[in-house]
């Protein structure tokens, strides 16, 4: 490539792009030059003067991270002026740092720590006495040691230019500086817990995982959060089978080291006081705890008694159980009653994309392409991950963002053009027509006030552009997506095939229908937001919680949360990643395992139960789903293939319907966790 | 006005000329007295004419840095689109110094009009005196005379009929030293902490409101027009060869006749002192100097018998600076200098980078310590080892500021740090330490 | 928030200083200027200043410690200000502001209970050559002696 540049670190060749940093030059080299302030993808401080190296001709030590490589320059990262640069740095640092790692979150995986074992400072000159100033709590979730503070401005950073919020700033001055929060004593934000996972040090820890292990006792166990339909990796901490722990320090996964508040915290619904853990079973109107043999028995006997039955699944159950869910019903059951709570046009705009490639949008675009429409969908408080991909497009790439909108969004601070709807968007979005227009490319985001032919006239409206326009229908929840492509769906199969025989009835229908002999709801709550009119259904539920369903349900199967079982999920953007199991809870069962058990106890054979096996099966059955296996066994993202085939359904706008979630909710789930109430019941409320 | 201290018939008077005369700082007065000539005479000049002539003067900058100003000029981009703008840097705070006071007090019309001429070198369009709050009777003064500049036609449109445009105003800062470094009054002027900024790029190219900028201290722009109307050569001649000119010296500490004068560069230091300065007071010796403002090395007594000149500084070990002199006499407690001088970097220090933060902070306080009568054997050689780990490593050059006083000062006055530490029956214990 | 119609016509001429957009650069001298009339930087001030300049009031706070002459508790009448620095400190400083603690019954940066006087000891004001110097707000006093300094201070009403 003409563009290398040719330099020598430590007498070694290194050749790197112009314009590379140093720093990040000698990394592609395998020399590490130790930072703290520098930080891939954010802005330059120069502050921590810990990466200091000599340059020939340079008449002093340079700093390696705001340094871009020159052709012929000579850089030395362990000459002994360098050495002793770090070495005195690390000891200055340390004059006001505590040494209370025995006490601190952070000791055994601390930045700080490690600089010290590695380069030295092991012994200190220093009699002084230590500057103190006592801990402070922000937030149910963050707390500030300030001692411990290094002021490398990481979190700063990560708030305003990361999640674009600036709920963190520097006050005072000198040795007295240290890092605010956004309304004097506390703070109001996204509570992300961005700022906590990327301090180098023990100064902001977190209110959820606090003196509660030392981090070399946990096992880790990355899985997919299982929260909102972005999924975003999340590496659980689990110790003694408690989760104590979410983070993706490794960045490992689509969302990098991102995670909301949901994905670092609210993985504490898991344990909650209430989680079922012994079936439950209706005898003479009272709801009783029996043995799983006793509660299977009933279910089993209801389902050989056949009659009227309707299937209702989920959005956040595994695509394996899905798949085995629809095929029980259909295979099993002989019914097409099934669906689920549909929350985005996935359908239609399947369809209406019938015959062009390379329209639907992934994650990895929502950073790279050169610009963005978000069309009725509040991304930041929705569909955080994919928000953050954009902020940080806009901020690396200066991509073009535009916003239609029914109310004011984060994303109006970087649009370029920002319009607002009282209806359906295409108004908004054809205000900014010429706009776009002037765009080599486009990416339109769109939220579940697209619907049916709204979608249609949407994508006309991108095709009219000439430019070429990917889509992403969003959804709300971890396996939306997945629920739709396994085929929990009335007149749709796997892989959207028209189903076999006449479609059945959708979830309002079954709910409606006052003849229902049989509901099975697996991971749903549809009672939460309608009425059963069959007083005589007979109700299975597998549900982790007692919910409004549960309540009125024959037989209640305690269900295993997804952080308590292997299987695939599928994003909002057709992405399929693993989960893997971190804990257990005694006496509750992964759906896939209920759903064997049903079908064992009617002699029914649907094939080995086993994640593996339906996975496999899936792969070969449906549409789009022949992935790579390797990139999902090593914890990658595989993206499925677009359908683009005609899909023979006609959506009923009615049945599309997203919660409109916020950052703090998700359904059902989120109610079980208290961290998130407590941050909604925090000073300051819910932020927006 | 009057002035605080009397003219010495010793000085070579140019930036001063008009110090002391009747309504030095009118308009009329100005114009009756060469004003604006320099300013005409520029509008005829090509912007490499003018960055020539100041080449030629040999003007350095004069606020501490000494960069070459036709140089610095000169780095501004020519034919890129968007606005240019002038900064001027009144934050005039290095210890010592009291020099861009007067001139803005005395002669802001000169002040004025080598702005001007800069604006009209660079194509600027709007400018911005930042004025360090102390002087909060500077802004306002300044006001009423930019308001009589708007009115007389020497600012706004048109300026003096030649066609050019210009815009400037005051702009008072809050108190903090370090908003004297470049970037970081930048930052001030942007309404952020005076934070220095990442260099490159340098204010030529990014400045303020990250437009294309030229930056100079208020001596700079004053010493500009009397080098246009009487040409760089004129103004170079007045020195001595590659150090031209004249500057401002502000003379403080134990001498008879402190005060601000200005001298040719390249004079004798102990001419200056004894001949303009009176020699010392109350027929003590002379112990000690610091030649430009608190953040240059000492130099002993023995050490002065040379020119004041950039390069015999230099070649000294130390720095002309800000021109801030201040003379200490042989009862002088060098101890105290260097904790007095380090306590102030630590109070100026802004907090951003690692080795000042904490090197000011644990310099100033193991200095309060030897004072207070706890020092350790140990804590001699320890300050100087701290200073030299601050020096060149950190973020800004207020590190560098702090400690290189502190290692001369150790260095040539070390029995002095002995003689207190032996005050100290436990300094060679392991264990000194202070509650 | 309301200041006098001087302030405000202050403020109005400040906003026009500025390039397009860039407003925030009034921050600091709308800070110092409202200080004085308002005699601190108070929350109100800082969440009117904010909204004024479209900025949150941390990014205002952030400002607001970060320089020395921006106050959050009042100060006396007369802010007496005494430089210890080294010109001064060369010439009597130090003892000068010895005398002035003992004379208003104050250390460093304590007001009269009265409001009348505060004390701050301050670094270099620059009036090094006609040192040792005080600033009682904003006026300086130049070669200031102890007798010199009562003297000032009886001055005061």
């Amino acid at each position: 490539m003409s563009n290398m540049v040719k330099l020598t670190i430590n007498e070694t060749a290194v050749q790197a792009p112009a314009g590379t940093l140093l720093i990040d030059a000698a990394k592609l080299a395998g020399i590490e030059i130790p930072a703290f302030c520098y930080y891939e993808g954010m802005a330059l401080q120069a502050a921590c003067r810990m990466c200091l190296v000599e340059v020939e001709k340079a008449p002093k030590l340079l700093a390696a991270c705001v340094v871009p490589v020159t052709e012929g320059m000579v850089v030395r990262t362990e000459s002994p002026a360098v050495v002793k640069a770090r070495k005195t740095t690390l000891e200055f640092l340390l004059t006001n740092h505590p040494l209370d790692c025995p006490v601190c979150d952070k000791g055994g995986e601390c930045e700080l720590q490690d600089m010290v074992f590695k380069y030295g400072a092991g012994e200190s000159r220093y009699t002084e006495v230590k500057v103190h100033v006592p801990e402070k709590q922000w937030s149910p979730v963050v707390f500030y040691d300030g001692p411990r503070c290094i002021l490398c401005y990481r979190c700063v950073r990560v708030c305003g230019e990361g999640m674009g919020v600036g709920a963190l700033g520097i006050v005072n001055r000198g040795v007295a500086s240290e890092i605010a929060p956004s309304h004097g004593d506390h703070l109001e934000c996204d509570e992300c817990g961005a700022c906590i996972d990327i301090c180098p040090v023990g100064a902001l820890t977190s209110g959820a995982y606090r003196y509660k292990t030392r981090p070399w006792e946990m096992e880790h166990v990355g899985t997919i959060c299982t929260h909102c339909s972005n999924g975003c990796k999340t590496t659980l901490g689990v110790r003694n089978n408690e989760i104590v722990r979410g983070n993706n320090r490794d960045r490992s996964g689509l969302n990098g080291e991102f995670l909301c508040v949901k994905g670092r915290y609210a993985f504490d619904f898991n344990h909650h006081p209430e989680r079922l853990q012994t079936p439950l079973l209706r005898v003479n109107g009272e709801m009783e705890e029996v043995s799983w043999s006793r509660a299977l028995q009933a279910v089993v006997a209801k389902f050989k008694a056949g009659g009227k039955a309707g299937v209702i699944g989920s959005s956040r159950i595994a695509n394996e159980e899905a798949f085995l869910l629809q095929k029980f019903a259909r295979t099993v059951l002989h019914t097409n009653n099934i669906d689920h709570h549909r929350s985005g046009d996935v359908v239609t705009l399947l369809d209406a994309l019938s015959g062009k490639t390379a329209t639907l949008g992934t994650a990895d675009d929502c950073y790279n392409a050169k610009a963005v429409l978000i069309a009725g969908a509040d991304l930041s408080q929705q569909q955080p991950f994919l928000a953050n991909q954009i902020r940080a497009n806009y901020r690396h790439h200066k991509a073009g963002v535009y916003v239609a909108t029914q109310g004011a969004v984060r994303e109006d601070k970087i649009a370029k053009g920002v319009a607002r709807t009282s209806g359906d968007c295409m108004d908004a979005v054809e205000s900014l027509r010429d706009k776009l227009k002037s765009e080599p490319e486009l990416l339109v985001l769109f939220g579940d006030s697209v619907k049916g032919e709204g979608v249609r006239k949407l994508v006309a409206f991108g095709e009219s552009l000439g430019i070429p326009v990917k889509y992403i229908c969003l959804v709300d929840y971890v396996n939306s997506r997945g629920a739709m492509d396994m085929g929990l769906l009335p007149d749709l199969g796997p892989g959207y095939h028209a189903v076999e025989g006449a479609p059945g009835m959708s979830l309002p229908q079954m709910m409606a229908a006052t003849d229902l002999d049989l509901l099975w709801v697996v991971g749903a709550n549809p009672l939460a937001r309608h009425k059963l009119a069959s007083d005589k259904a007979f109700v299975v539920v597998q549900d982790m919680f007692l919910t409004e369903t549960a309540r009125r349900a024959d037989v209640v199967l305690p269900a295993a949360s997804a952080y308590e079982k292997n299987g695939t999920v599928t994003n909002v953007c057709g992405q399929v990643q693993r989960l893997k199991r971190a804990v257990e809870t005694v006496g509750a069962k992964t759906d896939l395992a209920i759903i064997g058990l049903i079908a064992r106890g009617l002699g029914v054979n649907l094939g080995k139960v086993d994640a593996d096996a339906v996975f496999a099966e899936i792969q070969k059955t449906v549409r789009g789903y022949n992935v790579p296996l390797p990139v999902i066994v090593t914890g990658g993202a595989a993206q499925t293939m677009p359908v683009n085939g005609r899909v023979p359904a006609t959506v009923l706008p009615e049945l599309i319907q997203s919660s409109r979630d916020t950052l703090f909710t998700t359904g059902t789930l989120t109610r079980y966790s208290k961290i998130l109430n407590e941050v909604l019941e925090a000073p300051g409320g819910l932020y927006r | 006005m009057k002035l605080y201290n009397p003219p010495s018939p010793l000085e070579t008077r140019v930036v001063s000329r008009r110090f002391g005369t009747e309504n030095s700082w009118r308009l009329d007065t100005y114009l009756a007295t060469g004003g604006f000539e320099a300013f005409k005479k520029a509008t005829g000049m090509t912007s490499d004419q003018i960055i020539d002539e100041l080449k030629a003067s040999s003007l350095r900058g004069r606020g501490g840095a000494g960069f070459p100003t036709g140089m610095k000029w000169s780095f501004v981009p020519k034919n890129v689109e968007g606005p240019k703008y002038i900064v001027v840097n009144a934050d005039e705070s290095e210890p010592g110094t009291c020099k861009d006071r007067l001139l803005m007090e005395h002669d802001p019309y000169q002040l004025i009009e080598g702005i001007l001429i800069a604006a009209k070198t660079v194509g600027a369009t709007k400018g911005w005196i930042y004025i360090r709050g102390e002087y909060r009777y500077l802004v306002d003064h300044l006001d009423n005379v930019l308001k009589e500049a708007y009115q007389r036609g020497y600012l706004g449109k048109n300026i003096a009929g030649t066609g050019f445009d210009f815009d400037l105003y005051t702009q008072i800062g809050a108190g903090a030293y370090e908003c004297g470094e470049e970037s970081a009054l930048l930052e001030s002027l942007e309404g952020k902490r005076g934070v220095p900024r990442i260099r490159p790029p340098f204010p030529a190219v990014s400045g303020a409101f990250q437009a294309p900028t030229v930056l100079n201290n208020v001596e700079t722009f004053s010493a500009v027009p009397e080098i246009i109307r009487n040409g760089g050569k004129w103004f170079a001649d007045l020195g001595t060869p590659k150090n031209g000119g004249t500057r401002l010296v502000c003379l403080a500490g134990h001498v008879k006749k402190p005060g601000v004068y200005e001298v040719p560069l390249g004079m004798n230091m102990m001419y200056f002192i004894n001949e303009i300065g009176g020699g010392m007071r109350g027929g003590k010796k002379m112990k000690a100097l610091i030649p430009g403002g608190s953040s240059c090395p000492l130099l002993r007594a023995d050490e002065c018998d040379i020119p004041m000149d950039y390069d015999s500084m230099a070649k000294a070990g130390t720095m002309l600076g800000s021109g801030g002199m201040m003379v200490m006499d042989e009862d002088t407690d060098m101890v105290k200098v260097a904790l007095r001088i380090m306590r102030f970097y630590k109070h100026e220090s802004c907090g951003w980078c690692i080795p000042c933060r904490e090197g000011t902070t644990w310099l100033q306080k193991m200095l309060a310590r030897i004072v207070d009568g706890n020092g350790a054997s140990r804590d001699v050689d320890l300050i100087g080892d701290l200073a030299k780990n601050m020096l060149g490593r950190t973020f800004c050059p207020l590190g560098d500021a702090a400690a290189m006083p502190t290692i001369s000062i150790v260095e040539k006055f070390r029995p002095e740090f002995e003689a207190y530490v032996a005050k100290n029956p436990f300094a060679s214990s392991e264990l000194v330490q202070v509650a | 928030m309301t200041f006098s119609p001087e302030l405000e016509a202050r403020f109005a001429d400040l906003m026009t200083h500025y390039p397009q957009g860039r407003h925030r650069g009034a921050l600091i001298p709308m800070l110092m200027y409202a200080q004085d009339e308002v005699g601190a930087i108070t929350p109100d001030l800082m969440e009117e200043l904010a909204k004024r300049l479209g900025i949150t009031v941390l990014q205002v706070d952030e400002v607001v410690g970060y320089y020395s002459m921006l106050h959050k508790k009042p100060q006396g009448k007369y802010h007496v200000q005494v430089c210890t620095n080294v010109a001064c400190m060369l010439l009597g400083g130090a003892e000068l502001y010895d005398h002035a603690c003992e004379k208003l019954g104050l250390g460093h940066k304590q007001t009269q209970a009265s409001g009348k006087f505060s004390l701050e000891e301050v670094e270099c004001i620059g009036a090094c050559s006609w040192a040792p110097a005080i600033q009682v707000n904003y006026d300086f006093h130049h070669e200031v002696t102890t007798a010199k300094l009562d003297q000032i201070l009886e001055g005061l009403q």
